[in-house]
């Protein structure tokens, strides 16, 4: 990746930038979704992204991870600027970022043990013992390695989120992006959810990017909350801090 | 801005478009290391066990219908030693590729549509990509690389399979022995017959696997374009596998 053009950042106060964007700006059909979003991420914080349905939450991530490609604008994802990477250097980028979708997205077709082998044997070159390791490391972390001989369809809706983020550590990132984690799931799996994302921040060491709606999870996981309000980012601060925001738009989401 | 093409004719230039660059993809990815080849194995079995059975019947009915439908009339010419060479050529050069090969437009075509698009939906193609794999190589190769290899097989073996359907007709219904019928058959048969015949079903599959992946693999969001990319993937592949033969019967015109 020699060729990829690196930006050098400043980070303050001895904070190292992992994710840095500037005006960025998506649109999708007429629709401006994003018009000037700029923000730095640091690495090893827990960030929140609120925002209302359709505000641009999850266009952001996508261009985070180069599913998406802005109109404008600059994504230094580890000083390297994803829109202009071509498919292998967006490939060797990919392996050091983490996706959780909201559904899951486990392999229908495929047991759990082959949603976890399945990036696992693409990227390393590891003996049958190893995989097998690895596989059963990474479910113990989430606490579900009896069910590594299930099928997609026979897991509950928390089930398949916690075995999408095995999925997704197995591979070791160095960030995290989560798409609203805890969407659709009863408040006590919610609230495992959101204990395994802590966990694994700390244990990993992993810096996490979280779209969410869920104020009980923003509340546990967050160091810091920014607000994407009109395409852009319109408050920044703690979860405290935008509690008690002057801005009734940004209050809103803490009634 | 307003096109000056009819809205259904733009639809159909960017389909062709889409599936030039699709077809133009596959070609620079099936040759490149890594391999799939689990993954392709398993296609095969999905696309040439699955269909057996509905390949048999269709074919053993394809074969008994003609020969019942062609013994009344070629008895009234005294023509009815005929049928076997009439039988065979017809559904060896015609018959057995273009109806098999609109079967498996409908059956592998819509799977392979519904089954992509569902993916899609679903948000696993994105999954794949984000965890930097390549999901054409495997979810798109995999299955052009199988349909054009095993649509192939399905339709040799329909051919066979109409072929005894024939026997099947002529011996109940004209007391034709097995030796007799496979002896005409075969004799009436030559390579001039068989090998176009054969060639154009690679083509018939190679357009059924890329047709279907091309609607499942671009299909929208929403549970809705999960059967609009089934239903499309079964009418254009239909269409191409249609337009293929009759390119094919032009091009064996000219040669032979």
């Amino acid at each position: 990746m020699n060729d990829i053009p690196k930006i050098e950042t400043k980070p303050p106060d001895g904070k190292e930038i992992i994710i840095e964007i500037s005006n960025l700006k998506k649109t999708l059909g007429d629709n401006e979704v994003l018009k000037d979003v700029n923000i730095s991420i640091y690495r090893g914080e827990s960030l929140i992204i609120l925002g209302k349905s359709g505000s641009g939450k999850s266009v952001t991530l996508k261009c985070i991870v180069g599913l998406m490609t802005p109109d404008s604008g600059k994504v230094n994802v580890l000083n390297i600027n994803v829109p202009e990477l071509d498919i292998d250097e967006l490939q060797e980028l990919r392996m050091k970022i983490g996706f959780i979708f909201q559904s899951g997205a486990l392999y229908d077709s495929m047991s759990v043990r082959e949603n976890l082998e399945f990036p696992l044997v693409r990227h390393e070159k590891l003996t049958d013992d190893e995989v097998e390791n690895r596989i059963k490391e990474a479910l113990t972390n989430v606490g579900l390695v009896e069910s590594i001989d299930k099928m997609p369809s026979e897991l509950s809706g928390g089930m398949r989120k916690r075995i999408g983020l095995a999925r997704t550590l197995i591979l070791k990132p160095e960030i995290m992006l989560y798409d609203e984690p805890t969407t659709g799931l009863d408040p006590a799996t919610s609230k495992e959810i959101s204990n395994l994302i802590i966990e694994m921040q700390k244990k990993f060491k992993v810096t996490s990017v979280i779209v969410t709606h869920d104020m009980k999870c923003a509340k546990m996981t967050a160091d810091r909350i920014v607000v994407l309000k009109d395409g852009v980012f319109a408050a920044e601060g703690t979860y405290d801090e935008l509690q008690k925001s002057d801005d009734e738009f940004v209050r809103g989401f803490f009634e | 801005m307003n096109s000056i093409l009819p809205k259904f004719l733009t639809d159909l230039l960017l389909i062709v478009y889409g599936l030039y660059r699709f077809s133009v993809r596959y070609f620079k990815e099936v040759f490149k290391p890594p391999y799939e080849f689990k993954e392709t194995f398993r296609q095969f079995f999905e696309i040439g066990n699955k269909s057996l059975g509905l390949v048999s019947l269709t074919g053993f009915i394809i074969g008994f219908v003609l020969a019942l439908q062609s013994i009344p009339m070629l008895t009234k010419f005294g023509a009815v030693s005929l049928i076997p060479t009439m039988i065979s050529i017809s559904i060896v050069r015609e018959i057995g590729p273009v109806i098999t090969g609109l079967i498996c437009a409908g059956k592998i075509g819509s799977g392979i549509g519904a089954e992509l698009g569902s993916m899609k939906v679903s948000e696993q193609i994105d999954a794949m990509e984000v965890s930097a794999t390549n999901p054409f190589k495997f979810l798109v190769v995999t299955r052009i690389t199988a349909t054009t290899l095993m649509i192939p097989l399905l339709i040799i073996y329909a051919d066979t399979i109409a072929l005894i359907g024939g026997f099947a007709a002529m011996n109940i219904f004209s007391g034709q022995s097995l030796q007799l019928y496979f002896s005409t058959v075969f004799s009436a048969l030559s390579f001039a017959d068989v090998i176009p015949a054969t060639i154009k079903t690679f083509f018939f599959g190679y357009a059924i696997g890329l047709v279907g992946s091309y609607q499942g693999y671009n299909a929208s969001r929403g549970t809705e374009s999960v059967g609009i990319a089934a239903n499309v993937s079964v009418v254009y592949s239909s269409i191409f596998v249609i337009l293929l033969d009759m390119v094919a019967v032009q091009l064996t015109m000219i040669l032979y």
